[in-house]
């Protein structure tokens, strides 16, 4: 579903991506790890198409559409999806409004008509349930006052509401005590499916013993520089990354 | 001929017709307010607190006026017909600076209130309108509100008398009409007596495309433990300019709430001018604006704490869009006396593209040394994470942009105190930033 190759991006004419190669294909789960600043966020930002980031070289292909030419919102349509590392606190703007046009313009993409107003509510509700979500913040203005948890739980009751064909993870497990990482985990793999994939982006084993990845890949200094199973997750959790770094750097 | 000449000879030669065509009690302010105009002429744009709007070009058209008092041609309770569910109002209505007298409303009040045109009430109840008209309003100011007091001969007045209170919102609806350029003075008398409660929801409109000056001067007498809202809100078009002055004073534990909302103009200058005369008595001051296209929105305020444990909250919420100017200058005076007063201020703008401008000046002016004060002033553009936030969950930049944008003037439309025009005012501010109330399309809170 996904083809990345040789993709290079810039921030501010740094150059953070420095060709990677990758390819997806539906129900697989990709872990990408890494030390900080490999570019996995950049990664991310520049797959869900975040205008602070220049794409220099390369191609990404969304079951063969060109995703780089896509806007934000089209990429969204399309059915890729990310859960943000921080997401971003809008007072004045209610989770229900919030979800309700986001809903909405997917249908429209897709050219049926709005949801109705009880589908809507009822949707709201089962997909809470998915990640233990109190009505009370879907209530409540889009991120605003919620906890470091409850942000990411939120981020994954919208992936639910979404369905994405692709979702992006970006540090999901960042910020998390064990009860609400097994909770949004939970969620996750319930909305696992032969169709979709995940890519996993995360510095520890802890998320993977979870999630469980099908390929693991290292990210260092904007490269994939290692690429292997599960294995290799548990090998980084006891060796650290010094000893890649050293190979790379070598 | 200098902006100012020409009213002072229309005002010479009409004073007569100007004198029968009104009332006695409102003619007896003009003679000492035309002087203090020739005096004080226009503010300038070269002073302090006109900087932004500039007056002296707005008044020097040759506009038409009704001082004779011609008939209102049509009876705007056919011409609008509110169908806002909820929103139960009385309905008064000023075309130009005529009221248009509806006999039906008042069965409708209370024993005691009284609610109409302001000449008729001057002539009918000279005692009680004498002992408030003019009274509030400073003239020596502003030239315009002294102008205003020689030229005007009518408007609106509530009275309502002590411990009575007033359940459902009065609603008046200012309409401009004309072929030719035309101007209006109006004149708004509000008496609260003590323990007395009312709303008051005022709403201007423009029907035609000829140029308007609107000029309106309000005094809110607000007694001893008395509650008022006044939603003072504006939706005309870019060939009006409307200069309104409000005076409010406030007596000891009353609590009046105004919100003056423009949601389309040309040029606007709004004073507001509270004083705070008596111990606990609390000033709820909101202001939203949005302006695009040319327009501009230009919102002085003037809080004055003269006595002790007093509170006012004032905030003042802009967006800018386009080549559109937004002004706020908002001063806060506590005297020395006023010990325990609690004063807020703060005004958040946006703007929107990099041609709009915004100018805010927030002040406070403090004599006493136990207060709590505060104020604050922010100018900025959208947040681009959260923009990119919405973005990436499939709404359009555009829908983002509105989401955003409406969610940035919320928390003005939270602090209105009447569900009813609380929800219509949400649908109404959501409708402007759609671009899909581009012209006033009637009263936008009635249709």
């Amino acid at each position: 579903m996904l083809e990345i190759k040789d993709l290079h991006a810039d921030i501010n004419g740094k150059e953070i991506l420095k060709g990677i190669n990758l390819t997806v294909k539906p129900g697989e789960v990709h872990a990408i790890m890494g030390p900080n600043g490999s570019g996995k966020s950049t990664l991310s930002a520049v797959l869900t198409g975040n205008p602070a980031y220049e794409v220099t070289k390369g191609s990404v292909t969304f079951y063969g559409k060109d995703l780089l030419e896509l806007s934000p919102e089209d990429r969204a349509h399309e059915g890729i999806f990310l859960s943000f590392q921080y997401p971003v606190e809008i007072p004045g703007v209610s989770m229900v409004n919030f979800m309700r046009a986001a809903i909405n313009e997917q249908r429209k993409y897709r050219g049926q008509e709005p949801i109705s107003a009880t589908d809507f509510l009822r949707m709201m509700r089962e997909k809470r349930a998915i990640v233990d979500l109190d009505n009370k913040l879907a209530s409540r203005s889009v991120n605003e006052g919620f906890s470091g948890g409850e942000k990411k739980r939120n981020e994954i009751f919208q992936m639910a509401m979404l369905e994405p064909r692709l979702s992006i993870l970006d540090e999901t497990d960042s910020g998390l005590d064990i009860d609400a990482l097994r909770i949004v985990a939970e969620g996750v793999n319930k909305l696992k499916s032969e169709k979709n994939a995940t890519i996993v982006i995360t510095h520890y084993q802890r998320l993977l013993d979870y999630i469980a990845p099908d390929f693991v890949h290292v990210l260092y200094k904007g490269r994939i520089v290692k690429s292997g199973g599960p294995e290799l997750a548990l090998e980084l959790e006891e060796k650290g990354y010094d000893w890649i770094k050293k190979e790379i750097d070598q | 001929m200098s902006a100012e000449k020409q009213y002072i000879e229309l005002y010479e030669r009409f004073a007569s017709l100007i004198d029968v065509k009104s009332a006695p009690v409102l003619n007896a302010q003009r003679t000492e307010a035309i002087s203090v105009f020739k005096k004080m002429g226009f503010p300038k744009i070269t002073s302090e607190n006109y900087k932004h709007t500039d007056i002296p070009t707005a008044y020097t058209p040759d506009y038409g006026l009704n001082l004779n008092r011609l008939d209102i041609p049509v009876n705007p309770y056919e011409v609008f017909r509110c169908d806002v569910p909820n929103l139960s109002t009385l309905l008064y209505f000023i075309v130009n600076d005529s009221f248009y007298t509806y006999h039906e409303n008042k069965a409708r009040l209370p024993e005691g209130v009284l609610a109409g045109s302001l000449r008729e009430l001057a002539l009918s109840h000279p005692e009680l309108i004498a002992k408030y008209y003019n009274k509030i309003a400073d003239n020596s100011k502003d030239g315009t509100v002294a102008l205003n007091t020689a030229l005007a001969q009518d408007g609106f007045c509530l009275y309502v008398p002590q411990r009575t209170i007033l359940e459902k919102p009065l609603q008046l609806i200012n309409i401009l009409r004309g072929e030719s350029d035309f101007m209006v003075n109006r004149r708004l008398l509000v008496i609260l007596e003590e323990g007395a409660q009312a709303k008051l929801l005022v709403c201007d409109h423009t029907m035609d495309n000829a140029k308007f000056l609107a000029s309106q001067v309000t005094e809110i007498y607000a007694g001893e433990n008395s509650v008022f809202d006044f939603y003072d809100m504006e939706e005309s078009t870019l060939t009006t300019t409307r200069v309104a002055s409000t005076f409010v004073r406030q007596e000891a534990g009353s609590n009046v709430l105004v919100n003056g909302i423009t949601l389309h103009n040309g040029v606007t200058r709004n004073n507001y001018y509270i004083t705070l005369m008596g111990e606990n008595a609390e000033t709820n001051l909101y202001g939203m604006a949005i302006a695009d296209r040319k327009e501009s929105v230009d919102n002085y305020t003037f809080i004055d704490h003269a006595v002790p444990h007093c509170h006012s909250n004032e905030l003042f919420k802009y967006v800018v869009d386009d080549d559109a100017q937004g002004s706020f200058s908002g001063r806060i005076l506590v005297r020395t006396d006023a010990q325990k007063t609690v004063a807020y201020q703060s005004n958040k703008n946006l703007c929107v593209t990099p041609e709009a401008r915004m100018f805010t000046k927030p002040q406070l002016e403090i004599y006493a040394d136990d207060v709590k004060c505060s104020h604050g002033a922010t100018v900025g553009q959208l947040d681009q994470n959260a923009l990119f936030y919405l973005r990436s969950r499939g709404i359009s930049e555009s829908e983002a942009k509105m989401l955003l944008m409406f969610a940035f003037t919320n928390d003005v439309i939270e602090n209105i105190r009447l569900d009813a025009l609380k929800d219509r005012l949400r649908q109404l501010v959501e409708k402007r930033f759609r671009g899909e109330l581009s012209k006033c399309a009637g009263c936008g809170v009635c249709r």
